[in-house]
């Protein structure tokens, strides 16, 4: 009973810090988030020589054990803010944030205001009493041949 | 009905092609310089903003050099033409030092662990700034790397050279304008 006692105890200490430890950062996981500045693509599907330096920047400052998030803001210090692939929420660069909404919004609006003109414009059921009255043997079978389908 | 749906419509569209346009024009590389030295003008340098100084605390600008003939050199270390010019731009910074002008080396879009390795193994003697994301040398027109311009006395810009230089260009470019006073 001791022993298990001690066991969530020590249990207890130590999860919240192995949970608080950041997961070790890797290149694969970062290049994706990040720009070639010269080519301007991502630095995953990048080939420059700019591309390849950058990438050596990353694998020293993973291989000095930084964190994903160490190694981008070493990366803004050394870049500037436009190294990161996520535009800035400032300047010209807000449009990449606003646009897609407004381009949402825009369709959305678009497809509502459509759909309310089909269904305005759309003809009402059709009137039955258009239609030819049946002959008094034609009504029988009718009766008669789905009477057959409750059986 | 039909006004009232497609109103929004063209006010998107209308939006969607404004931002593009706006989008063209602020990345459409500058030629404003290049102009300007087809007709033979000196004019003032598009930007001397302050950038941070390679391997030093603190910014320099072109404003620190006042008076001086300055050979600004648009570098960086990941770029091989750039390497290939470095020692003439290095001899070239001997040369201008004893008659008042200088080589200001702008090193652009690298870390500056890289461009500090390269200033160490060209025994670089200038100055040099650092353009993190190249947004100064884009204010100049900058169409590639490397790139070289010149700055008289009086803080005019007397030539630009869009491409390597050579010992010729040097030699024809540089004593004349050293030889102005301010």
């Amino acid at each position: 009973m001791r022993t298990l006692v001690a066991a969530l105890l020590a249990l207890a200490v130590l999860a919240p810090a192995a949970l608080a430890a950041a997961p070790r950062a890797s290149l694969a996981d970062i290049e994706d988030e990040v720009m070639c500045l010269e080519c301007g693509t991502a630095l995953n599907v990048s080939t420059s020589a700019v591309a390849d330096q950058e990438r050596d920047f990353i694998a020293q400052l993973i291989a000095q054990g930084k964190t994903k998030q160490q190694v981008k803001a070493a990366l803004v210090e050394e870049y500037g803010p436009r190294v990161l692939a996520e535009p800035s929420d400032d300047g010209f660069d807000l449009t990449a944030w606003l646009v897609p909404v407004l381009a949402a919004l825009s369709a959305l609006a678009v497809v509502l205001a459509t759909a309310r003109r089909w269904r305005r414009a759309r003809p009402s059921a059709v009137v039955a009493e258009d239609a030819p009255a049946l002959e008094p043997d034609d009504a029988r079978r009718l009766d008669a041949e789905l009477a057959s389908f409750d059986r | 009905m039909r006004a009232r749906v497609y109103w929004p419509v063209t006010l998107a569209a209308a939006l969607l092609v404004a931002l593009l346009a706006y989008g063209l024009t602020t990345t459409a590389t500058d030629t404003t310089l290049d102009s300007a030295m087809a007709r033979g003008d000196r004019v003032d340098p598009p930007t001397s903003a302050a950038l941070p100084l390679l391997g030093g605390e603190g910014t320099g600008s072109l404003a620190d050099y006042k008076g001086k003939v300055v050979l600004v050199n648009v570098w960086a270390a990941w770029c091989n033409p750039c390497r290939d010019e470095l020692p003439l731009i290095q001899k070239a910074h001997e040369m201008m030092e004893s008659r008042g002008g200088t080589v200001l080396g702008i090193d652009v879009k690298e870390n500056s662990g890289a461009a500090l390795k390269a200033v160490d193994e060209f025994d670089l003697t200038y100055p040099n700034l650092r353009d993190r994301d190249g947004s100064f040398v884009r204010e100049w027109g900058q169409t590639g790397y490397p790139e070289n311009y010149v700055i008289d006395r009086d803080g005019k810009v007397a030539a630009v050279r869009r491409f390597p230089v050579t010992q010729k260009w040097i030699d024809e470019t540089l004593p004349p304008l050293l030889d102005e006073s301010a």
